[in-house]
């Protein structure tokens, strides 16, 4: 079987990737993935705004307590460095590239133009593959306007794009009022792939304690359904690469994904659960899906449940297949009040 | 002569930067002020900074500077060139060294910061007490009088001691010159090399020991000849001044800057002369030049070369003329028939005189002047000369104090001043917190380097460590400024917290004409009707240009947030004159974007913002005609203080302490308890408010409160029937007493805001989200409620100890903390424990306090906070020194059982006319609980009747003793720095000893006092000073040590990981009537963390595993139980999940990733170990441990 595909140009043996989790935050587990057999690796997020606050508070508390007291002027060793970059993450980066054959795919989510230009550049020197552009922005501001925060991901875009020569993808909120045309238009503004989609702070609430509670949880299978909907839309319609991220947690999903038109699927929240080696059960079990229907290749199945591959799209990728959703919804027990008898 | 670089720079940083550059190994140990030369040393060390022969030098950090002498002759006996930096008592442990190091002829030179001696009290300010102590040990006594002269001294020195053999001091004044920031001309590389004689270099590692060539040196030596070996060094004396000499003059031909052994400066037929050393003589030498210029004939003779006292050329350097002569030391000798420089001077001059050399023998008076660097000023010097002129000028003069009892002291005239109209004199007042001495310092930084002027810093702080004020003594002009004193009246008086006018008479010291700049959030309009009084009549009267600006609203309007230190340095800069505003605010920019700019654009621009909003914020204010306000300084102390506290207290309070007289102080260091009571501090905006209504009374707020700021009373209800509306109070939580009311009361005055009570209350509200039993709210809206609060809540009985449940933290909150309001940080992690200590044992306790943060906020004046009770019982509090503290407690302890044995012997022998039954039962009464406690107490006040009845000698012999017959609880206090490293040694013996002390070890990890150097205690992979590429060693476990006794008493606490086995462990220790250590878990400013987290992050210690929380009871063992009891849960979280909150292991991997991640892997290796070990210890049998002699049968 024939697994290969091409992810931005990347030529990759099989189609799952593994995406950020705690496992890439360590050489050690870099290179247990790729023992695992994962086909290449997004690496974790480089936070241009941790970075700032981590320096923001070793400056304050460096200052804080001193000039107050003869006898102790200030309590640490006055320290002549730079503040903290990136550099941690980018040996990281370096040191994957060397102990891998696969390709490490940089993260990055800034805050400012400068941020994002200069530490896209710097991922690119220490030997990344390609860049994944992690626009991680929750328009809170009522006041701010959709064109704006569209706008956004097209400055980011065309600035690290002007800025490096690796391929970019880009990874996307599921909230545009035109999620369609937000990616076509990306595509056009010459992203490499498209991501979808990001998974999004939705705090839960405390009820013990009255508090806000920002945990996140791991991914469930129904977060699939909408990252679903718009490869397939999408599939045949941009040059860009289609990355399918969310809600993976069997060799199902990954199927589901790449017969709606995914390039590739990340996995995260899976290997998570199960460990880095089940990155081979879920390739293994793709594989025997493909065969036992007669497959020879990947490239022979994918997105032939997408939007345009269907004879009549209409029906099942927009207004009726919404209503075919509603009629299938089953009232659970107890509905409306009436207990059922046993 | 080559030009030099020109450097703002305080005086240990010019002395650092030579002795490091000639040296190849220093071994240090901190001390104030000494300390931050061996700081720079390591830290250049650390960042790979080379020596001038290319390397870079060793530097050693020892247990204590006894063992840094010892280290430095071992080093220097083996040929390196070695030096150490001290002061005060560490110079005085360096003794027996030194005398060996100058008896085998050895070049060195020891830097020293000199400083006050601890005798009545401890003082780390400045005088000569330490170098003088010294002049027997055969060392050279060199003296700089100013931070440059300091820098240049330290290479003559150098450079002297190489060729003469004779070791050096190398002394300036502690905190005056040590501490003070002046533009210099650093020396180069060159000239430094050029002073450095490469053969004498050589020499000196050809003397060291070497078995190629093998030899001994240090014999044992009999009465034959150790006399005449004596003898043998003297031509080396005899030929130091001529050495020195000649390194000043190549030095002068290097530098151009000519310095003399003697050096006199005025009227070349003068009359009156005074003989100085130190940087008092640059005040003389400023005095004269000005008074003669204005005719008088005096001179000033400035001793550099103290010892050897070379007496030619001190004749030589003498006018001819001289008739009068008045000696200044900045010493005292107890007894003495003068101080030292007297004795040397008048014995050079009656020797010259006897020997026809000296035609006459001039008058010749001794004074004492600027102990612990009391000022010293040109009106002093004035008043000196004056009194040279009297045909009875007074012998053994003070000067600078008020001294009624033995009437030594001169008046002087306080308002003389000789300030040249070119300098620019600024005052700054503020707060630690609010970066007005970095912002002051910055400054001058920014107009020394102007090639047209010249600045000069001094800053002044107090003696709290929370809510601290500040003083910035800044003088700007175009020639060089040498006036080490502070500044007396200012042409700029900058006052950066509002509040400030009613605590200090700042405008007192205004010149005429002057500009006062106010932070205040009132505007130019409103301002007026806000000052109090006396600011307005001095505004008026000394015609002050008075300019307001909002500091706090432009930070926040400009991103700022709350730094203010920006906005203020602008003010200065577009008000005083110093530069030109434009050329000004230009330096201003381009300080803050060499500064800033590696920290973003952002920074900058925010900044820039700051400057160019401060411009149009800054507004003047119209003065009125007359001062119209009815606000006053408020009292210091309230009128019913007592009057020791009134009339002594209250002026050290006020910053006027220098106007007491010595008949007003306490003759021998003995100070009234509780004093901190009186010191309404009011630090923090932001205090705790109590909700009666979700408050559970668990009593964790009080237990944790560093301030004792949380107190609780149980009481019948009817006694609020007197409460004042308002008065808050919840019925107890406890079944069965439906008529007790229970209130926490907090006193808002005395609170630092440091939310550790908020953190820990468990209680939060079912309605509100946030809200707890205790919540930070705003100060001023509560004052008036909570103060008659207060006021009422102090009238409601103390509970009665033998009703409270001491086992619990609910129970420990009734008791009375005797140590309270102290001057400790805001949330600092010691004090709670040091409150639990007072709370349970107080008032039959007896501490011995070692030096350190701990005798700090538990001893400095003005005010202290160990007090007593109602029945006027309190702990009794003592500081020793550092290094012997445990020895210290150890002698309580043996006066206590001798003085017990005594009382016991005399009841017996008194038991006919006593009574045998009292006497009985007060002989064999259990002391155990409290009860038990004050029964005996009872009858001992019984027992003291009876003797004051039968009126004998023996009756009154045991009078003496017989408060002994309750048991005394001894505690010996103190930080890692004295347990751990100075006096481990000590401590190590005392718990050996078996006798019934209590050692409580205030565990920061660090020493703290002195600003974070590394101890023994310092955990692997943790930055610090002396340690600043990570501690590469694990903390030492002196719970395992003592444990390995057997007889030793040891826990290991963390209150915020478990403060009920604080408590229960407190309380075993103190029960064990042997030794006993407990090692408290103190978090600290010094861990870079935000101290209201500083309880979590006790519990993350303890969750890591890395601060298992134990207890060693060898009274289990009696019982053939396993003593040793592991209390806290297996690690559940990795090590660096705790570590990683704070910023001594985040600073290793900022500057050293690879390492940092190398050390924190090391580290939670560690973890695992011990823990495995702790766990065997756990779960083995009593018979595998020590027997404990003492309890066995």
């Amino acid at each position: 079987m024939d697994l290969s595909t091409d992810y931005m140009g990347l030529k990759l043996k099989h189609p799952i990737i593994a995406s950020s989790s705690p496992l890439s935050e360590t050489l050690e587990g870099i290179k247990l993935l790729e023992d695992s057999g994962a086909s290449a690796i997004v690496m974790f997020s480089l936070f241009e705004e941790k970075i700032r606050r981590e320096n923001e508070a070793f400056d304050y508390f460096i200052e804080t307590g001193t000039e107050s007291f003869a006898e102790s002027i200030n309590y640490f060793p006055s320290i002549d460095k730079a503040p903290k970059g990136p550099d941690s993450y980018l040996n990281l980066i370096r040191k994957a590239v060397q102990a891998t054959d696969i390709p490490i795919i940089g993260s990055l989510n800034g805050i400012t133009d400068k941020g994002w230009i200069d530490y896209a550049k710097q991922i690119q020197e220490a030997g990344a593959s390609a860049i994944e552009l992690n626009v991680f922005f929750l328009p809170t501001d009522i006041d701010m306007l959709s064109s704006t925060v569209e706008q956004r991901y097209f400055d980011i875009l065309k600035a690290v794009k002007a800025a490096v020569a690796i391929p970019v993808a880009i990874k996307l909120s599921p909230f545009f009022s035109a999620t369609g045309n937000m990616a076509k238009r990306l595509d056009e503004a010459g992203a490499d792939a498209l991501v979808l989609f990001n998974r999004f702070y939705q705090p839960d609430i405390d009820l013990d304690n009255l508090k806000i509670d920002p945990r996140a949880e791991l991914s469930t299978i129904s977060e699939i359904r909408l990252p679903l909907l718009w490869i397939a839309v999408l599939y045949g319609h941009i040059k860009a690469s289609l990355a399918a991220s969310r809600g993976v947690h069997s060799s199902t999903e990954i199927i589901k994904y790449l017969l709606a038109g995914a390039d590739v699927v990340m996995v995260a929240s899976v290997l998570m659960k199960n460990g880095p080696h089940y990155l081979n059960v879920l390739k293994n079990e793709t594989d025997q899906w493909l065969t036992a229907r007669g497959y020879h290749s990947l490239a022979e199945v994918r997105g032939i449940l997408s939007r345009q591959n269907i004879w009549d799209p209409g029906v099942l990728y927009e207004r009726v297949n919404y209503i075919k959703v509603l009629e299938s919804f089953e009232k659970p027990s107890g509905w409306y009040g009436k207990q059922s008898k046993v | 002569m080559t030009e030099n670089q020109v450097v703002t720079v305080d005086g240990n940083e010019a002395v650092a930067y030579v002795a490091y550059r000639i040296n190849e190994v220093c071994a240090i140990y901190p001390i104030t002020p000494s300390s931050t030369m061996a700081e720079w040393a390591d830290q250049w060390a650390t960042e790979g900074k080379t020596n001038i022969w290319g390397n870079i030098p060793l530097i050693a950090e020892m247990q204590s500077e006894g063992g840094a002498a010892g280290a430095v002759h071992g080093a220097l006996q083996t040929g390196a060139l070695t030096t150490t930096f001290t002061a005060s008592q560490g110079l005085l442990l360096m003794i027996p060294n030194m005398y060996k190091i100058a008896g085998e002829l050895t070049s060195t030179v020891f830097h020293v910061a000199a400083r006050s001696l601890a005798a009545q009290g401890l003082s780390i300010f400045g005088d000569h007490s330490d170098v003088m102590a010294v002049r027997d040990t055969g060392f050279a006594l060199l003296g700089s009088s100013s931070v440059q002269e300091a820098h240049d001294m330290a290479l003559i020195a150098q450079a002297a001691t190489l060729e003469a053999r004779v070791p050096f001091i190398h002394f300036f004044d502690g905190f005056r010159t040590s501490h003070e920031v002046n533009k210099i001309n650093l020396l180069s590389d060159a000239q430094i090399k050029a002073m450095i004689s490469g053969s004498l270099v050589r020499a000196h590692r050809g003397r060291g020991l070497n078995p190629d060539n093998p030899f001994i040196r240090g014999t044992a030596q009999n009465p034959d000849v150790y006399f005449q070996a004596r003898e043998t060094v003297n031509t080396f004396y005899n030929d130091t001044p001529a050495i020195v000499q000649k390194a000043m003059d190549r030095f002068a031909d290097l530098t151009g800057r000519r310095y003399r052994l003697f050096e006199y400066t005025g009227a070349a037929d003068a009359g009156k002369v005074i003989v100085i050393m130190g940087s008092a003589a640059e005040t003389v030498k400023e005095t004269v030049t000005y008074l003669v210029a204005r005719g008088e004939k005096i001179g000033v003779l400035h001793v550099r070369l103290y010892l050897p006292f070379a007496r030619d050329p001190f004749l030589t350097a003498l006018p001819v003329t001289v008739q009068a002569v008045a000696v200044l030391d900045r010493t005292k000798s107890p007894g003495a028939s003068g101080e030292p420089l007297y004795h040397d001077v008048i014995t050079t001059l009656s020797e010259a005189f006897g020997a026809g050399t000296l035609p006459k023998l001039p008058k010749i008076i001794g004074g004492r002047y600027g102990l612990s660097s009391k000022e010293f000023t040109p009106g002093m010097v004035k008043a000196i000369f004056d009194e040279l002129s009297k045909p009875q000028a007074k012998n053994h003069f003070t000067i600078g104090i008020n001294d009624d009892v033995t009437h030594l002291s001169l008046d002087y005239d306080a308002g003389f001043t000789i300030e040249s109209d070119k300098v620019i004199s600024a005052l700054f007042f503020g707060l630690g917190a609010d970066g007005t001495v970095g912002a002051n310092k910055n400054t001058i930084k920014i107009i020394g380097e102007l090639p047209d002027l010249y600045a000069q810093g001094y800053f002044v702080y107090d003696s709290k460590k929370s809510g601290s004020q500040t003083i910035s003594h800044l003088r700007f002009g175009p020639e060089p400024i040498r006036a080490p004193y502070l500044v007396q009246t200012a042409q700029f008086i900058g006052c950066h917290q509002f509040n400030f006018l009613f605590k200090t008479d700042m405008l007192a010291q205004a010149a005429p004409g002057a500009v006062f700049l106010l932070n205040t959030p009132y505007n130019a309009e409103e301002v007026w009707d806000y000052l109090p009084r006396h600011v307005q009549e001095k505004i008026i009267d000394k015609q002050l240009s008075f300019y307001v600006i909002d500091a706090s609203r432009v930070a926040l309007d400009t991103g700022m947030g709350d730094r203010v230190n920006t906005i203020l340095q602008t003010c200065f800069f577009a008000l005083s004159g110093v530069l030109p505003r434009e050329r000004a605010i230009a330096k201003i920019k381009e300080t803050i974007k060499k500064t800033y700019s590696k920290k973003g654009d952002e920074v900058v621009i925010k900044n820039f913002a700051a400057v160019d909003q401060t411009l149009m914020h800054l507004y003047q204010v119209k003065i009125p005609a007359r001062a119209n306000s009815t606000l006053e300084m408020p009292l210091v102390v309230p009128a019913d203080a007592p009057l020791f506290v009134q009339q002594v207290t209250a002026k050290m309070m006020a910053g006027t302490g220098d106007q007491l007289s010595v008949s007003q102080l306490p003759l021998d260091g003995t100070y009234p308890s509780g004093t901190t009571a009186w010191e309404k501090r009011n630090v923090s905006q932001f205090v705790p408010e109590w909700e009666p209504d979700l408050c559970i009374q668990c009593g964790n707020c009080s237990f944790v409160c560093p301030h004792s700021v949380i107190r609780a009373k149980f009481y019948n209800q009817n006694l609020l029937q007197a409460a004042p509306p308002g008065f808050k109070s919840a019925g107890i939580s406890a079944r069965g007493f439906p008529e007790t009311r229970y209130t926490l009361q907090i006193y808002l005055e005395d609170c630092t805001g440091c939310n550790l009570c908020v953190s820990v209350c468990p209680a939060i509200s079912l309605k509100e989200s946030g809200v707890k039993a205790i919540n930070m709210k705003s100060k001023a809206p509560l004052m008036v409620q909570e103060k008659a609060n207060i006021q009422f809540f102090e009238t409601l009985p103390v509970n009665d100890r033998s009703r409270v449940d001491f086992s619990s933290i609910r129970g420990a909150q009734f008791l009375q903390p005797l140590f309270e309001f102290s001057g400790a940080c805001a949330g600092c992690g010691e004090t709670p424990y040091v409150k639990l200590v007072s709370q349970l044992f107080g008032d039959r306790s007896i501490i011995a306090n070692a030096t350190g943060c701990s005798s700090i906020y538990g001893g400095n004046l003005p005010t202290t906070p160990w007090t007593k009770n109602h029945e006027g019982r309190g702990p009794a509090w003592s500081n020793s020194l550092f290094e012997d503290n445990a020895e210290f407690g150890f002698g309580f302890r043996l006066t206590a059982d001798k003085h017990r044995a005594l009382a016991t012997q005399l009841t017996r022998e008194l038991q006919q006319e006593l009574g045998p039954f009292i006497v009985d039962e007060i002989l064999n009464a259990p002391q155990q609980t409290e009860s038990q406690i004050r029964k005996q107490r009872e009858r001992v006040a019984e027992l003291k009747v009876r003797l004051l009845q039968l009126q004998t000698e023996p009756a009154f012999d045991l009078l003496s003793v017989v408060d002994h017959l309750v048991r005394r609880s001894i505690w010996i206090i103190g930080g890692d720095g004295w347990a751990y490293d100075i006096d481990s040694g000590g401590l190590d013996h005392i718990l050996a000893s078996g006798r019934d002390v209590n050692v409580l070890v205030l565990d920061t990890e660090v020493y703290s006092n002195t600003g974070g150097q590394m101890s023994k205690s310092t955990p692997l992979g943790a930055v610090a000073k002396f340690a600043s590429g990570g501690k590469s060693v694990a903390k030492k476990d002196i719970a395992l040590q003592a444990i390995s006794y057997g007889n030793v008493y040891v826990a290991r606490v963390a209150m915020g990981a478990n403060p009920q086995q604080t408590l229960l462990a407190m309380r075993e220790a103190e029960a064990y009537q042997g030794p006993s250590l407990i090692l408290a878990y103190s978090h600290c400013i010094a861990h870079g963390i935000n101290m209201q987290n500083g309880l979590q992050q006790q519990h993350l210690a303890t969750a890591s595993g890395y601060w298992p929380l134990i207890r060693y009871n060898p009274m289990l063992r009696q019982s053939e139980k396993n003593p040793f009891v592991l209390d806290s849960p297996r690690p559940r979280i990795a090590f660096k999940d705790y570590a990683y909150n704070e910023l001594r292991y985040k600073m290793l991997e900022r500057t050293n990733p690879a390492e940092a991640e190398r050390m924190m892997k090391m580290a939670q290796q560690i973890v695992e170990q011990k823990w495995g070990i702790y766990e065997q210890m756990a779960t083995s049998s009593g018979s595998q441990f020590h027997p404990d002699a003492n309890l066995s049968d």
